[in-house]
């Protein structure tokens, strides 16, 4: 029997041994044969090596103490601009000129969008169509294009190729799904000529004409970390209930966190939860039972709601907590009286990449990369968001800075999603 | 953990009943369907080991109420696995409930009876829609449930926006939070603990009527039930709508535990199906007893929890939970495997090919299926 | 419908059925795309649609093979996020390293379907929970190893994802060569109607004197490379490795479903390759469309699972009636109901 089984087994390293081959052979000398044909039209490739060489050596150590450094001073920088309309504002920096696209008439924008998958994304596309509605009124944008990637690296590359080839686009904007993933392909995106407008999550290219986002996820880190360690004690423990691995916008904003609990002598036991709030309710409760908790952390606010339940079902005193500018945790942080923060990830950034393609064809100068702003919710500022944003479903940002658009209060009441 | 001990004494009458208790009571643990009860009892020690206060009867009547749902998902997915069948839209329909709930109760109480009509209305339908598509369209369940579980999730996404609207009205979440208080004891009895033992009592009862046995039957041999003239595509389309349906009460249950949000009941397929699996129930349908069903959710849950006691970091659960998974079905496949030698001298090897033709058709179904 | 109805009497293979969906696919996306102002024979266009098939086509390749043994794999989508980082890991960048890059990231995939083989053929545990279970496994390694992103494919080893010979991209002939490779083990390989024979009817198989479960580990070791090779192809297209690559994709489910539009029957035993690339093509072509047409991403899932489930009701309903008569017994599909089953009856 034993034999016969290792005959099989044989067979199939042969059979498997034939696979490899198929593709040792041919991605190994197909292309370097037709790599120097080629050469000339894969222009996008150059000079990416080097990038990707130096990336390659951060992965171990995930912290980026240089990034974490920039972005805690941005928290305390001064913003241009008029503060009512913070979607515009931008730390000073360096400017990119856009004379070169200045030109009349309606434009067509290709919009490659990660996903609308979560409340976050789905709120700014509302707001960002909100927008485009205005935009096409003022004769600023003809159409916008888009395609959806649904939160595959994969698709969107493929989206882009696709925009590139077929899309008569004069001009793109991108909500990358993944940073490094995304690089080559808004590289290529670049060499179109084209202005190219990069938003919410970043790439490793500074060729965009601009890349807009808020301050970042270790700017994040700190506002929550800070506060929770203002408010609790040295060795009180700090449950952190992250939505899941691997993302890099979500592992910066737990990496800062952890530094600073570490720092102050902060328990912290972390746990992944897919933002799901049965699962956020199973894991406190166990917590919970194992000792008492002074603190909550999240990475994102879905769910904040199921969290603080499980110390009201455990009939345990409120922890110190930090959720999200997501209405359902303003308004259980309102009825409880719990010491929070609601930290922000400025939904309002889905109005500015369209108002800064409108800028380029104006050809006026953009910041190369616009830093917007990214400041907490404090108690002392809940009641007049929570007014301001009465009647909004639970799953809306309260921060989404779409007050003066048209279709306010109805399409995001009714989320009307296109 | 009264419905397991009951399992346990109940599941001794059945297969066998020569022997003394205690003989009969060793054999039914060591089929899958009773190792189960073992494996709970056992990740049980190991967790009051790990947080002695789990013990008490309180936290253990709490611990039952928040693994209702999982628990009563399992007993539904159990109906259509047990046929030969499998559910994929389960998840679907826990969030399309959920959202239901969210955002057409709202505020107003006197909704609560209209909509939860509804839901169960809705709940049946997608129940039918599955059963007819699998017997009368001939599609694999696995594709057709796959297709209902896109479907439904993506029109439930689409026509809500994302789903988000918030939470329906406190007094229709106490259906899943809340309980009978002050029980001398055990302090509270959660209700989502007595809607698990009626559903218990009931999925018994169901199984041991001709409907049950036939199901087994139909799971065991199509053939054999074609011949004797019972409506396969009837049975089976029951079994479908017993699972939507368990997946509508799970979501009334985690309605009220967890609250509205698009990703509650995200996955709760795959969960229920190991729940299932880890019960002793064979995938292929023909085996295995719907209280283990039920008990292997608790084991699952009782998994999780001992993950979480013992502090396994964060992301590591998913592979522990993978490897005990794997470990827990192969030791219940080895049981089926030795439990049916003692029967049937045939030389097969049962488990990863539940159904071997060789029985004779009018076999009747395994007697521990309840 | 028409064509389906005046075809079927003259012996169309389940094949036969699929491609004539796809044609029906492909005019439809033509028209679609027309419609929208685009010409859907462009060679971005073209281009673009063979692109998606390629990834998925690897994956739906093995994918088969296991269905066809009668077991499933659930763990695809792991095996090519790990795959992908193993391979970008390994050769950091560097050109030389592609080949010890290659064989380290296939080999480690082949040893996850050899775990895979051993645990449903030996230990008896049904696919379904095996893989489910390697999934997690894998879930918690990448998770705990791997916090985003990491390593980095050379420019070299880019051109596969990058390469267009005419509107072809490389990486779809890649996928058509190991899908060559495979049709040529199920046809002329002893094992490959092994395969066909235990996934059909283990017992039946077992008393003809075939050993049942070298086919079953093989079809799973196969898979897991074919998953790895998608990984592989995956750190091409995105220039690094990453953790989530896999599951961004829903690889598991839909190289499922593409088997199953495929025409092989998911209990095991009948099908064919030709057919799932069938399958992975009306995907590609589906998808194409709907993004042209802007649907709304919720929109596109319910398209989805309602295609799945007409077209697979297509052929079922098909193989229920032309089944030759010498299946009705023996062909009892374990986990799905028997389109076998006394055909006539519905």
């Amino acid at each position: 029997m034993r034999r016969t089984t290792i005959g099989r087994s044989v067979a199939a390293l042969s059979a498997l041994a034939m696979l490899a081959a198929c593709s040792t052979d041919e991605s190994l000398d197909e292309p370097a044969t037709e790599s120097a044909a080629e050469g000339a039209d894969e222009g996008a490739e150059e000079g990416e090596g080097s990038d990707d060489g130096a990336e390659a050596g951060s992965d171990d150590e995930w912290f980026d103490q240089s990034e974490y450094d920039e972005q805690d001073e941005q928290r305390s920088a001064t913003f241009e601009g008029d503060p009512e309309q913070p979607y515009l504002q931008y730390i000073d920096g360096e400017m990119t000129d856009t004379s070169e696209f200045a030109s009349d008439g309606a434009k067509k924008v290709c919009f490659s969008n990660a996903s609308i998958d979560n409340p976050w994304r789905q709120t700014g596309w509302i707001t960002m169509n909100q927008q485009l509605q205005v935009l096409q009124d003022d004769g600023v944008i003809s159409e916008m294009e888009t395609r959806d990637a649904q939160a595959d690296d994969n698709t969107q590359i493929a989206d882009i190729d696709y925009f590139i080839s077929e899309g008569n686009c004069d001009a793109f904007v991108i909500s990358p799904n993944s940073t490094a993933a995304l690089t080559p392909a808004v590289e290529r995106a670049c060499d179109t000529g084209l202005p190219v407008v990069v938003f919410d999550r970043g790439v490793e290219t500074d060729c965009p004409t601009t890349f807009i986002h808020p301050i970042g996820g270790y700017a994040w880190g700190i506002d929550t970390a800070e506060f929770l360690v203002e408010n609790l004690e040295e060795g009180d423990k700090v449950v952190a209930l992250r939505i899941l691995p691997g993302v890099d916008v979500l592992e910066h904003r737990w990496a800062a966190a952890e530094r600073i609990f570490e720092e102050n002598g902060i328990e912290a036991v972390d746990f992944f939860t897919g933002a799901d709030p049965t699962e956020i309710k199973n894991f406190i409760s166990d917590e919970l039972a194992t000792g008492e908790i002074q603190g909550v952390w999240m990475d994102a606010g879905d769910g904040a709601v199921a969290a603080i339940e499980a110390f009201e079902d455990a009939g345990q005193d409120y922890p110190v907590m930090t959720g999200e500018d997501e209405m359902s945790f303003l308004r259980k942080w309102d009825d409880t009286g719990l010491t929070g923060l609601a930290p922000v990830y400025s939904n309002f950034q889905w109005r500015t990449p369209l108002l800064a393609v409108e800028q380029i064809f104006a050809g006026e100068e953009v910041p190369t990369e616009w830093v917007l702003p990214q400041v907490p919710i404090t108690e002392d500022e809940r009641a007049d968001f929570l007014e301001a944003n009465d009647g909004m479903p639970d799953g809306h940002y309260a921060k989404f800075g779409g007050e003066d658009l048209p279709g306010y209060p109805d399409v995001w009441q009714e989320r009307v999603i296109p | 953990m009264t419905t397991a001990d009951a399992t346990t004494t109940r599941g001794a009458t059945l297969p066998m009943s020569e022997g003394g208790t205690a003989a009969r009571l060793g054999r039914t643990l060591r089929t899958p369907g009773g190792a189960v009860f073992v494996l709970v009892a056992v990740l049980l020690v190991g967790v009051v080991a790990a947080n002695p206060s789990f013990g008490e009867p309180g936290s253990l009547i709490r611990f039952i109420g928040r693994t209702a749902p999982i628990a009563i998902a399992a007993m539904g997915q159990y109906f259509v696995i047990v046929s030969g069948e499998f559910d994929l839209s389960m998840g679907s329909v826990v969030t399309m409930q959920v959202v239901i709930a969210g955002n057409f109760i709202g505020q107003d109480e006197s909704r609560i009876l209209p909509v939860m009509l509804l839901m169960l209305v809705l709940g049946a339908l997608v129940g039918v829609v599955n059963g007819l598509a699998t017997t009368m369209l001939k599609v694999p369940s696995f594709i057709v449930t796959l297709g209902t579980m896109l479907a439904l999730s993506g029109l439930v996404l689409y026509l809500t926006g994302g789903a988000a609207t918030g939470n329906p009205v406190d007094s229709f979440r106490q259906i899943g939070r809340g309980g009978i208080e002050g029980v001398p004891v055990l302090d509270v009895i959660p209700y989502p603990a007595i809607i698990l033992l009626v559903l218990a009592v009931a999925a018994v009862w169901l199984m041991r009527r001709p409907f049950g046995r036939t199901l087994v039957a139909v799971g065991d041999n199509p053939q054999a039930v074609h011949l004797s003239g019972s409506a396969t595509w009837w049975l089976k389309t029951r079994a479908f709508v017993l699972s939507s349906l368990a997946a509508t009460v799970a979501g009334i249950i985690l309605v009220g535990y967890a609250g509205v949000h698009p990703s509650v009941g995200q996955g709760y397929e795959f969960t229920a199906i190991t729940a299932v699996v880890v019960g002793g129930v064979v995938l292929g349908g023909g085996r295995g007893w719907v209280l283990s069903a039920a008990a292997g959710a608790f084991a699952l849950e009782l998994l999780f929890t001992l993950l979480n006691f013992v502090g396994v970091a964060s992301t590591w659960r998913d592979t522990v939970q993978g490897v005990i998974i794997i470990v827990a079905v192969a030791i219940g496949a080895r049981a089926w495997q030795g439990g049916r030698r003692r029967r049937n001298t045939e030389p097969t090897t049962p488990g990863a090919e539940p159904r071997h033709t060789g029985s004779a058709p009018t076999t009747p179904p395994d007697p521990g299926t309840t | 419908m028409n064509a389906l109805a005046r075809l079927r009497p003259t012996q169309l293979t389940s094949t036969g059925i699929v491609y004539l969906v796809l044609v029906l696919v492909l005019v439809l996306g033509a028209v679609i795309t027309a419609a929208s102002g685009r010409n859907f024979f462009s060679g971005g266009n073209i281009s673009a649609i063979l692109t998606g098939t390629s990834i998925l086509g690897f994956i739906a390749i093995g994918q088969t093979l296991v269905i066809l043994a009668g077991s499933l794999d659930l763990s695809v989508p792991y095996v090519a996020s790990l795959a992908s980082l193993l391979g970008g890991v390994t050769m950091a960048g560097q050109t030389g390293n592609i080949p010890l890059a290659v064989v380290t990231a296939l080999g480690v995939a082949a040893l996850i379907g050899l775990v895979n083989g051993l645990v449903v053929a030996y230990l008896h545990v049904h696919g379904f929970i095996a893989t489910l279970g390697m999934g997690l496994i894998l879930a918690g390694y990448l998770g705990t190893t791997y916090k985003g992103s990491a390593g980095s494919a050379p420019r070299d080893f880019r051109l596969i994802g990058a390469l267009n010979i005419g509107p072809v991209p490389l990486s779809t002939i890649i996928m058509l060569g190991c899908a060559v490779l495979v049709i040529l083990l199920l046809r002329r390989t002893r094992i490959g109607h092994h395969l066909y024979a235990v996934g059909g009817n283990k017992d039946v198989a077992r008393l003809s004197g075939v050993r049942t479960q070298p086919p079953v580990v093989l079809a799973h070791v196969l898979c897991s490379v074919l998953a790895g090779m998608a990984g592989l192809l995956l750190l091409a297209r995105l220039s690094v490795g990453s953790p989530t690559i896999g599951t961004q994709g829903g690889y598991d489910l839909m190289s499922i479903a593409a088997v199953v539009l495929g025409g092989t029957v998911l209990a095991g035993g009948k099908g064919n390759i030709l057919g799932t690339l069938g399958g992975v093509a009306i995907f590609a072509v589906m998808d194409n469309v709907m993004s042209v047409m802007q649907l709304n991403a919720f929109l596109q899932d319910v398209v989805r699972g309602l295609v799945i489930v007409i077209a697979v009701a297509v052929y079922a309903r098909r193989n229920a009636d032309l089944r030759p008569a010498r299946f009705e017994r023996s062909g009892a599909a374990r986990h799905t109901p028997a389109p076998t089953t006394a055909g006539g009856a519905a």
